[in-house]
């Protein structure tokens, strides 16, 4: 191989590959820069939170009751400063944010994931089978989406009771649909496209077709689908943990944080409902941006 | 068309027996009610009492089947804790949840028509650019939350609106609503708001969208060119043409208000069903959780199906049941 000649590449125009394009083209909106910018500190964040809080919120040594509810700025008894105050329990409410978005961030995305492939499995399979399948998909698929996500979520809860694997379990279910339809939608009309004839007549095995000509080919819109429902499924977790009915106190979400201060608000003691409320409301607005940019960028009609 | 009415009510009694059978698996599963219900110092001889009392003491499938049969006659069981009918229990709490959906959907028409044909009108204005501004916000907060500080900075810090309850109320046709007092006003206000905000993003949006595409079409130059104010033409020429997918949207929409009122009501402690739900789940008030979701199930296969009957009166093109009426 090595005695082949090779063209020389200054001769030819430099050229850019699709993630160089990807890159400038998303690059061209500051404000989706912005929020790219400030996803990435919410996820270090996240993911440095045992690193980088001054106290780990939950272990009881190092709460002083004394401390409780003090007010952003405060200092404790033995003269550190509480910057964003402290709750009922005298936890620091900096680094209850922090293991919050750690513990958001992971429900949020994990539920995502697992979302995103089961209903790239049903959407891929009623597309390319067509037929009953395709019908029997669909019309579950309609009739979940005609019911609102909270509810269906809620409804979850209530059987399956508290805690982390409850809560993915009930966002994945509510999300899973969207997935199957969008993927539906652009594989039918990839299927009806050359490559995919040409596959079949070079009689590859319907797996490799599906997953290595089809699949690849229906990601842009679904990336975009899925970067929404990260905010979306952080969302409605929050509100669910509000409601009491989503995370159980020990591992306690931005929610939580949330409902735990609601009952000390009508006292004037806002910072332990606010605090967590402007950290879960940055995180969702930086998904939005990067999502809005994202939508843009993909869209091939859009290409310049 | 009666074709299709009937085979949508097929598949709505299909959906609503199989909710009302997935719901009662998963309430059965929850846990043992008798736990809260009866008193902890009560003997065995109580216990036993009252399970019976419950009709707990049957098989799942018993208890299935003498649930199905009540349902059919309207009669969906009796609240473990209030202990009365629970259907009533619903009905009784329904006006209030929805008096606080219709108030919102209000709020929000009035408000997201008028600046979305404002913002679609003059998009690249400063006020255009500033009412969609307010709607990506309007999309990215959380309800719970926005809840919470209306109540922080109207309750807490300037102290004008109450953050809980009805307020007084006054009976129309035998129906408690709180909108026409001074004080059931103040009290509904922030909840109805709150509510409304995410309905007031998606309206502007739809109306601006709907609006830029409108403007730019032969009939709005013609109506110009006839000498129109510029008031009739958006008021008559434009706004009639983007009101089919609006109108159909706010159709839909009214089911998810309702939905999203558990939340709102659970924060400002408005006493409808939203709150009656939640107390439930947390009571493990079996009949009255179940009963709320039949009814809410089948108030939104009304909604759905009255929109879709609209849709296809208002534009004769979409034709029901067809391929394209499968959305």
């Amino acid at each position: 191989m090595a005695d082949l000649p090779v063209s020389p590449p200054a001769t030819l125009a430099p050229v850019i590959g699709p993630w160089a394009r990807f890159r400038a083209d998303f690059a061209e909106s500051r404000l989706a820069l912005f929020g790219l910018a400030l996803l990435v500190v919410i996820l270090l964040i996240g993911v440095l939170a045992p690193v980088i809080s001054p106290q780990n919120p939950y272990d009881l040594a190092q709460l002083d009751i004394m401390d409780s509810k003090l007010a952003p700025g405060e200092k404790s008894l033995d003269g550190h400063t509480y910057w964003l105050g402290t709750d009922d329990q005298g936890r620091d409410m900096l680094s209850g944010i922090f293991y919050g978005l750690r513990i958001s961030l992971g429900v949020g995305i994990a539920s995502t994931v697992f979302a995103l492939a089961i209903g790239l499995a049903f959407g891929l399979v009623a597309a390319y089978f067509g037929g009953w399948v395709d019908t029997l998909i669909m019309r579950v698929v309609d009739i979940q989406l005609s019911f609102p996500s909270i509810l269906i979520a809620l409804i979850l809860l209530a059987v399956l009771g508290q805690g982390v694997d409850k809560i993915v379990i009930a966002l994945i279910t509510v999300q899973w649909a969207y997935y199957a339809r969008t993927v539906r939608a652009s594989a039918l009309v990839e299927r009806q496209k050359e490559y995919i004839e040409a596959a079949r007549v070079l009689a590859l095995g319907q797996a490799r077709v599906v997953f290595r000509h089809l699949l690849p080919n229906c990601l842009p819109p679904l990336i975009v689908v899925a970067t929404v429902q990260v905010a979306h499924a952080i969302a409605l977790e929050a509100t669910l943990s509000f409601l009491g009915l989503g995370l159980p106190i020990t591992e306690p979400s931005l929610g939580l944080l949330i409902s735990n201060g609601f009952q000390y608000l009508l006292s004037g003691k806002y910072w332990i409902s606010f605090y967590p409320g402007v950290a879960l409301l940055l995180t969702i607005m930086a998904i939005n941006l990067v999502a809005d940019q994202l939508r843009d960028v993909l869209n091939p009609r859009l290409r310049r | 068309m009666l074709a299709y009415a009937i085979r949508r009510l097929g598949q709505s009694i299909f959906v609503l027996v199989l909710m009302s059978f997935l719901v009662f698996v998963g309430v059965f599963a929850i846990g043992d009610p008798i736990e809260l219900l009866v008193n902890p110092q009560a003997d065995e001889l109580e216990r036993v009492r009252a399970t019976a009392a419950l009709g707990l003491d049957k098989s799942f499938l018993e208890q299935y089947w003498v649930f199905l049969k009540g349902a059919a006659s309207g009669d969906l069981g009796k609240s473990f804790v209030y202990n009365v009918p629970a259907l009533s229990l619903i009905l009784q709490k329904l006006p209030a949840t929805i008096e606080l959906a219709f108030v919102a959907m209000v709020v929000a028409i009035a408000l997201g028509i008028p600046l979305g044909l404002v913002a679609g009108l003059k998009p690249d204005s400063f006020v255009g650019r500033s009412i969609m501004a307010g709607s990506i916000l309007g999309f990215s907060l959380p309800t719970f939350w926005v809840g919470l500080v209306l109540i922080m900075v109207f309750s807490v810090n300037l102290g004008w609106l109450p953050s809980n309850g009805r307020g007084s109320t006054t009976m129309v046709a035998g129906i408690p609503v709180s909108f026409l007092t001074a004080d059931g006003l103040a009290h509904i206000a922030m909840p109805a708001i709150n509510l409304a905000l995410f309905k007031l993003s998606l309206l502007i949006r739809l109306t601006r969208a709907g609006t830029r595409e409108a403007v730019l079409q032969d009939y709005v130059k013609f109506a110009r060119a006839k000498g129109l104010t510029q008031r009739r033409v958006i008021g008559v020429h434009v706004l009639k043409n983007i009101l089919i997918p609006i109108v159909t949207v706010i159709g839909l929409e009214l089911g998810s208000v309702i939905a999203f009122a558990i939340v709102t009501e659970s924060i400002f402690a408005w006493p409808g069903t939203g709150k009656l739900l939640i107390d439930s789940i947390n009571q493990l008030d079996r009949p009255v959780i179940v009963a709320y979701l039949l009814v809410i199930v089948t108030l939104f296969i009304v909604i759905n199906f009255v929109v879709d009957v609209l849709y296809s009166m208002l534009d004769p093109r979409v034709r029901l049941g067809g391929a394209a009426g499968a959305h």
